[in-house]
């Protein structure tokens, strides 16, 4: 989600002035962006030293914990939005994880390279793993340990109980309504709890 | 927690400092300043502390807003002399020199610093070595307990005469973050930021287990005399050795002691000896020991222990902590550091779930530093980028005030002495 366009479409799902935790931050764009031009507050949840310390330098409250750890921080519903931007594929407990955005928000936003996009099948049906702008490594120092797809997502979302209440793809910073499987190489899903 | 770090074997895992193309300088030269309360500290237990002297020591200026005033308390050995050095005197930077100073992240030219040495100590405020007013003699064992929030009132007042109506952060590591904490509760509106680094809501029952062995160690040694060693010309040393070696092994990590003295031994071969010295951490441990006995006094390693065990501000609260933090207003910064299990993480970590339940404002960093709890007061370059990141922030706040902030003259205050930094000096 570095690209400021893909940001900004991420930040318009956000509602006004809602309380925000965003679940592997990074160096806080997004939420210092919603803070700004949504009247937003929150947390950023960070491993990283630098990207933490980055944070702070930008004034955004961030705390510094393992997701794979849980949210055992946090109580039900004690967020309007919880985000997941780039963070998912990242995960060894993926399952979980979402279980848990979906318990401490009331709204979930998940965003994750669609391993399904078209530039990734032609990749792959070549007989090589994809190296993209979404999917920038290569298999064998990829960080991303859970690549799936926008279609595995919808699955996955059923089988955890989870409504979803928008969902599109981003290519290129643009939004993807027709065919998003096949045409983003990203994914986005809004959600709540059952 | 070493009121001098001078040439410990620990300090040399620290990164040298040179951050941001600052070249890290001492203040230089302080000098203590003493202040006289008359009226008694009404305590925590109910008894009260007649008459008592405050020692401090000032760093940098108070603006004319007298908004940058950053209090920082002391640990368990540490004092007022936080940063700078005692003119002719070798070795004698304060206890947190690399991180106070000019350039450093808490910086002396956009600061008012204060350090205050805390009643019942050892190093110039009133303490168990002092004159009992009632009986004419040295207070030892008489000298009333100290709690973590008797500190906080004592060093409120001096804020009081110092003409410090509300402060830009308080901070302090270990013990000190206690206080820091403390001081968010018990004087909400007087501070802005909370920075309280390594420290913990309350003691473990093994931290407390720690502190009674070393209370033991002192209590037991025939020159302690029930308190009242003064009278016989004589000092516990011998308790206070072993004391202050439990305590140093607590301050490291068992990687770090590993990686500085392993299983290395003093000669070439074993002596086959059980009382002289073999390895090499032996040799630290009772050189640690035997510098610390000359200096410390053994009532105040009692007052301050039990200071330790005894603070707990959810106890009030049955327990809960998130209800404990509902009176704080202040904006927080808590740091921990991974190998450190005597203040650990997870400690830290209940803190903030606290202030998150009471959605404050908190910023947490866990700072995967080496050395154990004794990390607070070395210069981990992570550490220190996150201490300076959030104290700029600080600074901004005063930099540029809002329109409508009260101006000196304005703030309200009792007996505002004719006061300068710098001044004063006794």
């Amino acid at each position: 989600m570095s690209d400021r366009a893909d940001l900004e479409i991420i930040a318009s799902l956000v509602p006004e002035g809602s309380r925000v935790l965003d679940l592997g931050c990074g160096d806080g764009t997004l939420l210092a962006h919603l803070r700004e031009h949504r009247g937003c507050r929150g947390f950023g949840i960070e491993i990283d030293d630098a990207k933490v310390a980055a944070c702070i330098r930008r004034d955004v409250k961030v705390l510094q914990l393992n997701l794979e750890d849980g949210l055992s921080l946090f109580d039900d519903r004690s967020f309007d939005v919880v985000l997941q931007l780039d963070t998912l594929q990242h995960l060894r407990h993926t399952e979980n994880m979402l279980r848990e955005t979906a318990r401490v928000g009331r709204l979930g936003i998940v965003a994750f390279p669609n391993f399904a996009h078209w530039a990734n099948r032609v990749r792959v049906a070549s007989g090589r793993m994809p190296v993209t702008r979404a999917l920038p490594y290569e298999w064998y120092d990829t960080p991303n340990i859970r690549v799936g797809t926008y279609a595995d997502f919808e699955v996955l979302a059923g089988k955890l109980g989870l409504s979803v209440l928008e969902s599109f793809g981003i290519q290129r910073g643009r939004l993807v309504r027709t065919l998003p499987n096949l045409l983003a190489s990203v994914a986005v899903f809004k959600f709540e709890r059952t | 927690m070493p009121l001098k770090r001078d040439t410990s074997p620990v300090s040399a895992l620290a990164v040298p400092g040179f951050v941001f193309g600052h070249t890290m300088s001492s203040i230089g030269p302080v000098a203590p300043q003493r202040m006289h309360f008359a009226e008694p500290l009404t305590l925590q237990s109910g008894a009260s502390l007649a008459g008592y002297d405050l020692v401090y020591e000032t760093y940098g200026r108070l603006n004319d807003a007298r908004s940058n005033a950053v209090l920082v308390c002391h640990a368990l050995n540490a004092s007022h002399h936080v940063a700078g050095t005692y003119e002719g005197q070798k070795d004698s930077e304060g206890w947190w020199d690399n991180l106070v100073g000019p350039a450093k992240p808490l910086d002396t030219e956009r600061f008012f610093v204060i350090g205050v040495n805390n009643p019942g100590s050892c190093f110039g405020s009133t303490g168990p070595a002092d004159l009992s007013p009632v009986t004419g003699r040295p207070y030892g064992a008489d000298f009333p307990v100290v709690t973590v929030e008797d500190w906080v009132d004592a060093q409120a007042r001096l804020l009081d005469r110092l003409g410090i109506t509300q402060l830009a952060a308080v901070l302090g590591g270990s013990l000190g973050g206690m206080q820091a904490l403390s001081w968010s509760l018990r004087h909400p509106e007087r501070l802005r930021h909370c920075i309280a680094v390594a420290t913990a809501p309350n003691l473990s029952a093994q931290n407390i287990a720690f502190n009674e062995v070393a209370r033991r160690a002192i209590v037991t040694d025939p020159d302690f005399h029930g308190g009242h060693f003064y009278a016989h010309g004589v000092l516990p040393k011998r308790g206070l050795r072993v004391a202050r070696m439990i305590g140093h092994i607590t301050y490291l990590s068992d990687d770090a002691m590993e990686q500085k003295f392993g299983r290395e031994l003093r000669a070439a071969e074993l002596g086959y000896s059980t009382h002289d010295i073999e390895f090499q951490i032996e040799s630290y441990l009772r050189h640690q020991g035997d510098k610390f006995s000359e200096y410390f006094d053994a009532n105040t390693y009692l007052l301050i222990t039990r200071a330790l065990d005894y603070f707990d501000p959810a106890r009030a609260h049955g327990g809960d902590l998130a209800k404990a933090f509902a009176a704080a207003r202040a904006k927080f910064l808590l740091v921990s550091f991974t190998t450190d299990w005597r203040f650990a993480p997870a400690r830290s970590r209940e803190i903030v779930k606290a202030l998150v339940d009471n959605q404050r404002d908190v910023s947490y960093a866990e700072i995967a530093a080496p050395h154990g709890h004794d990390a607070f007061l070395l210069d981990d370059p992570r550490y220190h980028a996150v201490m300076r990141a959030y104290l700029d922030n600080v600074a901004a706040e005063f930099a540029s005030p809002p329109p409508g902030r009260p101006k000196a003259g304005e703030i309200p205050s009792g007996d505002r002495p004719a006061y300068s930094p710098g001044e004063g000096q006794s």
